[in-house]
């Protein structure tokens, strides 16, 4: 009995220390936001991760707050190793809020376990439509956009352009369902062939081949990284001259130089582009390349865009409380690149999003703004969304 | 569905073939003389596109960008032969592939370390640049023609090279049996690297060759290193004809079943379904063709038991 007491005694004595170790913690971390950034910076996708932390990472330096900490690891672009990553920042580093997944599939593995354990999380790329919809959470925000809006303009824009007989294809995996979905929304015209690729096909000539037996009058394609690069060249070869319309991701500052004057003259839609005119774009366009040497992507836009929606909600109301943090983070009270942003009820963007042309700037190939595809444009899943 | 396409197709099926096996005739040589697994052959194939991108980026020269391909990862190749390799030789294939696996990502976060982490540009030549057209009006990217015709004339160089020379007749002895020609005299080990170099060469090639149209980027070797495997099994594993009928073979099943099936499941069922059902079913060909085959013959096509 005197044992049963003693231990009795002792672990209580245990548990009241560790206690006190958490409330000192917590005094002493009044203020400060803990980030973790999860994204991937080895393999074949690490140009985008890169790119995000940067941009982040930029945006972090700029304001100089003594109050933010950034801790970074590599996910490899594996799912399993990001769910890994998240747990052991959540529980060894403490952090308060996560971000820079840059692929759909990581960041349904590691949001709702994250939000489900309190933490926030800004999404700097993926907009999977269950976390807008049906999934969407009062702690996960997406500061870039919802994976269907880019294709959903490149609908939008192929209906202003006169297209009436479009060639669609992307890779046979849930993003690119996603994208012709989405394209298909707003394209009012028919279509002259629907093809789903292999994930990570590099060799075209087939779809190309079926593309120029088909009598189209133009062609929509979402092949991300390696695949677009791969598509590009060899359309260019084939001799086949239709009109292509893409989102952003093909066409970005990264990998244009690798596409070369194939890519000349297509017309992508984006949410940014690195001669919008407002300040703060300009502003981010000149440090990026002064710290980088190099111009800033689309990727790079939406970590700095990020990291400024974490400092202005930092500044308006203590992470600890988090109903408070969240009102500052739904203000979005904060200058963002691409002009005009504010979140939707389910915290996804309602954004212009613009149509560019690829040209090519002295030896470099970039993006020239042409016009806007759709203004002020938000989600089709808001409204299943209860938060 | 026109005969012209239908042609077209089956040209672009033949033009991937004779690419596959550029890396499947290396790997299949150093399976077949060595006994050893190499899955570093894919990081050679990446190895060969970037030093062509880095020497056309240099020079502008596409022939030299193609022997520096070749230069690169045969040096690359005998290197890795001599410090590793060697050492593997009499070791159990799990500890080979862990081995070989390591040194896929020493290649490619090496790769990252010295040429970035974006895509390389790498550009079809002017004169092999845009389509032709050929006899009965097809019009076809003179490149992809240049391709055929190229990885037919080393498929034939190899063949002249394994059945007609002195190296080839060592080699052929190195695969049925390696103590006995050791026996005779033969310099067993200057052999062994000789003939890593001269897959590893073939492999880098294959990566300029085909960087030209496709992006140059880090890890691109290792789905092409997965369809070698393939082609080796289904041709029978060290057998160099084996190499190319399987590869012309998987190039043709690959291009022609992307076309077709969606075409053919579109006959009975609603077009969307049909185009992804077809398009799953299309990705799964290739595998299903090696299942048929080992059925059928467990070696390969050209395997000897």
């Amino acid at each position: 009995m005197k044992l049963k007491s003693l231990m009795t005694a002792a672990a209580v004595a245990i548990l009241t220390t560790g206690a006190t170790g958490i409330t000192g913690a917590l005094a002493e971390g009044h203020g400060k936001v803990k980030v973790g950034m999860i994204t991937t910076l080895s393999g074949g996708g690490a140009g985008l991760g890169i790119d995000v932390r940067d941009g982040f990472m930029l945006a972090a330096k700029l304001a100089a707050n003594p109050d933010l900490d950034v801790v970074i690891e590599d996910d490899q672009r594996k799912p399993d190793i990001a769910v890994q990553l998240a747990d052991r920042m959540i529980q060894s580093d403490k952090v308060d809020v996560l971000t820079g997944i840059i692929w759909s599939n990581l960041e349904m593995a590691v949001v709702p376990s994250t939000t489900a354990q309190g933490k926030f999380f800004l999404s700097p790329n993926a907009g999977p439509s269950a976390l807008a919809g049906k999934g969407c959470s009062a702690l996960y925000f997406n500061a870039a956009w919802q994976n269907d809006n880019l294709h959903e303009a490149a609908g939008a824009y192929s209906n202003g352009a006169g297209f009436a007989k479009t060639f669609i294809l992307a890779p046979n995996y849930p993003a690119g369902k996603d994208a012709l979905t989405g394209f298909k929304r707003f394209y009012k015209g028919a279509l002259a062939g629907e093809i789903y690729t292999k994930l990570g096909q590099k060799d075209y000539s087939s779809e190309i081949a079926q593309i120029r037996a088909s009598g189209a009058d133009s062609v929509f394609f979402f092949l991300p990284g390696g695949m677009g690069i791969s598509f590009l060249k060899q359309y260019a070869a084939s001799g086949v001259k239709l009109p292509l319309v893409g989102p952003a991701f093909s066409f970005d500052q990264g990998i244009l130089q690798a596409v070369g004057a194939a890519a000349l003259g297509v017309k992508n839609t984006s949410q940014w582009s690195k001669d919008l005119d407002n300040a703060a774009n300009k502003t981010f366009v000149a440090a990026f390349q002064a710290e980088y040497g190099r111009l800033p992507s689309l990727y790079a836009s939406q970590g700095y865009d990020t990291a400024n929606l974490l400092l202005s909600a930092m500044a308006k109301a203590d992470v600890n409380d988090a109903a408070a943090f969240q009102a500052a983070l739904e203000a979005a009270d904060f200058a963002s690149v691409r002009g005009d942003f504010r979140f939707g009820p389910n915290h996804f963007p309602i954004q212009n999003i613009y149509v560019r042309e690829v040209i090519k700037e002295g030896d470099v190939f970039t993006n020239k703004i042409i016009g806007v595809a759709l203004k002020d444009h938000g989600d089709a899943y808001a409204a299943e969304c209860k938060m | 569905m026109s005969s012209l396409l239908l042609i077209e197709q089956v040209l672009n099926g033949l033009q991937f073939g004779v690419m596959l096996f550029l890396m499947a005739a290396g790997l299949t040589l150093i399976f077949g003389v060595m006994g050893l697994i190499n899955l570093a052959h894919g990081s050679l194939f990446m190895v060969g596109a970037f030093a062509a991108a880095a020497v056309a980026g240099w020079t502008g020269s596409f022939l030299l960008a193609l022997a520096a391909s070749l230069a690169a990862a045969a040096v690359v190749g005998a290197l890795v032969e001599l410090v590793v390799i060697r050492r593997l030789y009499g070791r159990d294939h799990l500890d080979q592939v862990l081995a070989t696996f390591a040194l896929i990502l020493i290649f490619s976060e090496g790769t990252r370390w010295i040429f970035g982490s974006f895509p390389l540009f790498l550009d079809v030549p002017k004169v092999l640049a845009g389509p032709v057209t050929l006899p009965g009006g097809i019009e076809y990217p003179l490149y992809r023609l240049t391709l055929i015709a190229i990885g037919l004339a080393v498929a034939a160089g190899l063949f002249m090279l394994i059945s007609r020379t002195r190296i080839g007749i060592r080699i052929r002895a190195g695969e049925s049996d390696r103590e006995m020609i050791a026996a005779l005299g033969v310099d067993i080990s200057k052999l062994y690297t000789l003939v890593f170099a001269l897959g590893a060469a073939l492999a880098g090639f294959a990566g300029a060759l085909v960087g030209a149209i496709q992006s140059v980027q880090v890890g691109m070797g290792e789905p092409v290193l997965i369809l070698a495997f393939v082609v080796i099994v289904i041709g029978g594993i060290g057998s160099i004809k084996g190499a190319l009928v399987g590869a012309i073979l998987v190039g043709l099943t690959d291009t022609l079943g992307r076309f077709l099936l969606p075409l053919a499941f579109a006959t009975f069922m609603e077009p969307s379904a049909a185009t992804s059902a077809g398009s799953a079913l299309a990705s799964m060909l290739i595998y299903i063709l090696m299942a048929a085959v080992l059925l059928v013959r467990p070696t390969g096509l050209f395997g000897s038991a």
